[in-house]
């Protein structure tokens, strides 16, 4: 079996914290991360690899720093790499960015393709279903669990508003993946060290087999037509004073919103 | 001169980040309280690779350097003094000299499962009467013919209760002093040997301090690890090593207390303001972490000569005096800044400022480490 | 394309189990204002099984002018493949100029996949949706955490699509007056594309607590510890008719259930009162939570960002206060 998992490199999102005078975001730093859904798609290949010795593939787009993610991924146990890079892929929207991918992936042999749910930077949860529509795959999003027949046939249990619904799907297909679908291994000391000897595969808009037209900035459909921070709240009255206080003054304001 | 971490470094600091504050911190009042001795996370530091980082691949290890090595004991440390101490008494003192005495065989034998974390490993020098004069050994190892007859008693071995492999030093030829002096590598279970009584202790309580008993205990020929009469350098050597092991603990500890304390100093109001808006905290702590990262650097550096296959004995001499000395006086005004909360079990410091203790004394003392710096400078 | 073929604002009327969702009807609201400034109309689209028929009146009653149903065996349970296939014959066929999705598991999965197909943009999770002078969909989402907040345009492109969170969107007053019109459409599906077989379908208790619904929300943070601060909170939430939620940290570390999350990855609330207890207010949070009516915030750091735009801010050990409140309420009741 072959999988392909996408990754993103978000920055930490929790990590970021807003000038409390300016209302700004502080991006200075902010770590950069593998975006937690898409560790939850590695981890499940890489549970296939070790039950089904399955060929784990990472790619992801972005800037040559993005590359970082990919040696983490090797020191958690994939087999290939990919980093899909180039200025031609520059300010893509989702359906852009899906597009390079799906272009990517066209290139490669594939039984499963994963990606996560979302990624924390955007929390669009699209490019997993955009890349499905492009390569004609079925797609099963918000994978909780997965179980494989050995032969073509997966067993999906995913969430749903209310609960959760098991479906069947045969391969090829698409899957996005929870976080919280498994608990995503560590690296190994020896997947760390070995990590920079491998080979990552870098792959430019020539690679692909994607009319420019419909990558990067102009292949985007969606463009930001202005960006701005809400800017800060004034704030209300604090109080510094002992549990009894508080408790009077919080009572008090409870009485005047008419909760008690 | 270039302080920057390699890529490999930085990529190992974020995991074992991790583990360590996911898996290592929630346990560890928990270990000091019950006196409990890891072994869940053994099993799972065994499985990322953390019991042989410095191990090459051939012999199951991770093909890691030590200063991978060292980091992996300061952050665990930082979360979890017990938990440092495990890893470090096992790959300084059990798996090293074994990788730098052993023959192919005994290589072959015992580092893929110590690598693996399957076996744990100790080290037994000390004796009632053989402390900082390790020379005065008075466990006798006596040449048998087909075997090597063991007697004798060790104190204070770290790991002792949960290890399967011992590296035992005795006395082969008494003649001869310290050049009569052989390392051996023993087995548990081996008929003759037995665990005796555990310390109850200070700190670092989880990591189970036994005695070491030999009584008519027979070990094969071939468990002689090292040379005959080469024993005490060996011991001698293992020690360095270990040295920033524990360097590197201390600064783990001193480090973790000072994590608590700028939180807490933030978070504790006084006089209406926080604690540390007042100056004298803010000098102090100015002051912690100076020495704080002043140890990193000498751990770090004494590391990397090992590394570079370089001497390092009186850098880690020294990494470890100087890391020991500030975790202890790091620990102590951690409490301080606590105050009465600190002296409780309620807060992590507590348990810090008596982890801290050991590291000046184990694995050489402060004096010790003095004999060796200053020694080196008046030769 | 030509642009001005595309009109109307069409709405995604998500329906499981044949209830309609709330958020349909919260999309109608807002679909109504944008029409009224494009002088267009606002048309709902209902697929499901036979038995949603004759919830097509419901929606003409929160706004619809015309609700296009259609029904058949393969419309009964979502599949994405199916919904994709009738939403796109309706797309080509009626050539809409807007279309709005709940950003629900269900609108997050079909709408981008539709999106794809159609070769147009969506913008996930809009907090806040207008007509430009140009009389273009500005869609305005947080970005980057919550914080940043960006508005977008998708503008040689039709439909132009977005989603919206359950909660964000205000529903108009039901008019049972209403006139509409229900448009009866056959879809012609290519079955050879259904792969996915639903195998079952489960429903889970803990689903019936809708925390967007409360009136007066405590929210528990890192700053709560452990179970027994949960525990206390929850007997507190019981003295005073509120619901108990919680930030990521604690639905993580396995206190709570996921739909009690407040914030980016959780739910959007604008209860009357919130109250959080032992919250930093992460710009996740916060992004879950700034639109309540009134903001109490109890956390040991004065710093914490959550003070900086709760309306009432106190200092203190949420330890203690909070069993020190539960008190107070005991004995006021007496």
């Amino acid at each position: 079996m072959k999988i392909v998992v996408c990754i993103k490199q978000v920055p930490d999102t929790t990590e970021v914290k807003l000038d409390p005078v300016t209302g700004t975001l502080i991006r200075e730093g902010v770590p950069s991360i593998m975006n937690p859904d898409d560790k939850g798609g590695l981890e499940l290949a890489l549970e296939l690899k070790d039950k089904y010795n399955a060929e784990v593939t990472v790619i992801t787009m972005g800037p040559m720093q993005a590359e970082a993610v990919l040696r983490e991924a090797f020191a958690m146990g994939a087999d290939k790499a990919i980093l899909l890079t180039d200025r031609k892929f520059a300010g893509a929207d989702t359906l852009a960015t899906s597009n390079a991918l799906a272009g990517a992936i066209r290139t490669l042999e594939y039984d499963l393709v994963i990606t996560g749910r979302q990624a924390i930077d955007g929390d669009t949860a699209q490019v997993g279903p955009q890349i499905a529509e492009h390569l004609d795959l079925p797609q099963v999003s918000y994978l909780q669990n997965l179980k494989y027949d050995g032969k073509k046939t997966f067993t999906i249990k995913k969430a749903t508003e209310d609960g959760y619904q098991v479906v069947e799907v045969d391969s090829p297909c698409l899957v996005t993946v929870l976080a919280t679908a498994n608990e995503a291994r560590y690296m190994t000391v020896r997947g760390i060290v070995e990590a920079f000897d491998k080979p990552v595969e870098v792959m430019g808009a020539d690679k692909i087999d994607v009319d420019e037209s419909k990558l990067g900035l102009k292949g985007s459909p969606t463009k930001v037509k202005k960006a701005f921070t809400k800017g800060v709240k004034s704030a209300g009255q604090v109080y510094e004073v002992d549990t009894e206080e508080a408790v009077g003054i919080i009572i008090s304001k409870l009485k005047e919103k008419f909760i008690i | 001169m270039d302080f920057s971490l390699k890529i490999e470094e930085e990529l190992f600091l974020q995991m074992i980040r991790e583990f360590a504050e996911k898996e290592v911190k929630p346990l560890a009042a928990e270990i000091d309280e019950l006196e409990k001795f890891p072994t869940e996370l053994v099993n799972k530091m065994g499985k990322i690779g953390l019991m042989g980082i410095p191990v090459p691949v051939k012999y199951g290890g991770q093909g890691g350097t030590n200063q991978m090595y060292s980091m992996a004991v300061e952050e665990l440390s930082r979360s979890c003094g017990t938990t440092g101490v495990v890893v470090s008494a096992h790959t300084s003192l059990c798996v090293a000299p074994i990788l730098e005495n052993g023959t192919e065989e005994q290589k072959m034998k015992y580092l893929p499962k110590l690598a693996s974390g399957e076996w744990v490993g100790a080290f037994g020098l000390t004796e009632p009467g053989a402390g900082t004069d390790a020379a005065l050994q008075q466990t006798v190892a006596v040449d048998a013919g087909d075997k090597w007859i063991l007697n004798g008693t060790k104190i204070f071995i770290t790991n002792a209760g949960f290890a399967h492999v011992y590296i035992v030093i005795a006395m082969t030829d008494k003649s001869q002093g310290t050049r009569g002096i052989s390392a051996f590598i023993v087995e548990r279970g081996t008929p003759g040997f037995s665990i005796g009584k555990e310390e109850k202790k200070l700190g670092i309580r989880g990591s189970s301090t036994c005695e070491l008993i030999f009584e008519n205990c027979e070990i094969p020929k071939e468990n002689l690890l090292g040379k005959v009469g080469r024993g005490f350098g060996l011991a001698m050597k293992t020690l360095d090593g270990g040295r920033i092991g524990i360097a590197a603990q201390a600064l783990g500890i001193a480090q973790g207390a000072m994590d608590e304390t700028v939180k807490y100093t933030k978070e504790r109001k006084q006089f209406g303001k926080a604690i540390a808006k007042f100056q004298n905290t803010q000098f102090q702590l100015a002051d912690m972490e100076t020495k704080v990262q002043a140890s990193r650097l000498l751990v770090r550096h004494a590391a990397y000569k090992k590394d570079q296959g370089m001497p390092y004995s009186v850098d880690a001499a020294m990494a470890k005096l100087f890391a020991a000395e500030t975790s202890m006086e790091v620990t102590t005004k951690a409490i301080q800044f606590h105050g009465g909360y600190g002296y409780t079990r309620e807060y992590p410091v507590e348990r810090m400022f008596r982890d801290a203790k050991i590291t000046e004394i184990y694995e050489g003392t402060s004096e010790v480490q003095r004999m060796v710096i200053s020694g080196n400078l008046l030769k | 394309m030509n642009k001005s073929e595309y009109k109307n604002v069409f709405v995604f009327a998500e329906q499981r189990n044949g209830e309609i969702q709330g958020v349909a009807f919260e999309l109608l609201g807002k679909a109504r204002d944008l029409a009224k400034d494009l002088q267009e109309e606002v048309y709902a689209i209902l697929l499901g099984g036979k038995d949603v028929e004759t919830k097509a009146q419901s929606l003409i009653a929160y706004g619809a002018d015309k609700v296009i149903v259609a029904t058949c065996e393969h419309l009964q349970e979502y599949t994405t493949e199916a919904y994709a296939q009738a939403i796109t014959q309706i797309v080509t066929d009626y050539k809409p100029s807007i279309i709005l999705l709940g950003a629900t598991v269900i609108g997050r999965d079909l709408g981008p996949r539709l999106s794809a197909r159609l070769t147009t943009g969506l913008t996930a999770d809009c907090t806040r949706l207008e007509i430009s002078e140009e009389k273009e969909l500005l869609m305005t989402r947080p970005a980057f955490g919550g914080n940043l907040m960006a508005t977008i345009v998708c503008s040689d492109h039709r439909p132009q699509m977005s989603t919206v969170r359950p909660g964000v969107m205000k529903s108009m007053e039901k008019d049972e007056t209403r006139q509409g019109v229900i448009e009866k459409i056959k879809i012609n599906f290519d079955e050879s594309k259904f792969k996915v077989k639903i195998i079952e379908t489960v429903k889970e208790q803990t689903s019936m607590v809708d925390i967007t619904e409360a009136k007066v929300l405590l929210c528990g943070g890192r700053g709560i510890g452990t179970d027994q601060g949960f525990e206390n909170l929850k007997d507190l939430a019981q003295l005073m008719n509120a619901e108990v939620a919680a930030s990521r940290a604690i639905v993580d570390a396995g206190l709570i259930g996921h739909e009690r999350q407040v914030g980016q990855t959780g739910k959007t609330v604008r209860p009357d009162l919130y109250i959080g207890f032992g919250i930093s207010g992460a710009i996740q949070h916060m992004a879950g939570m700034e639109e309540s009516e009134f903001i109490v915030a109890i956390n040991k750091d004065r710093y914490a960002p959550i003070m900086q735009i709760a309306d009432l801010g106190i200092v203190g050990d949420v330890k203690q206060i909070i069993p020190a409140l539960s008190q107070r309420l005991k004995s006021i009741k007496k």
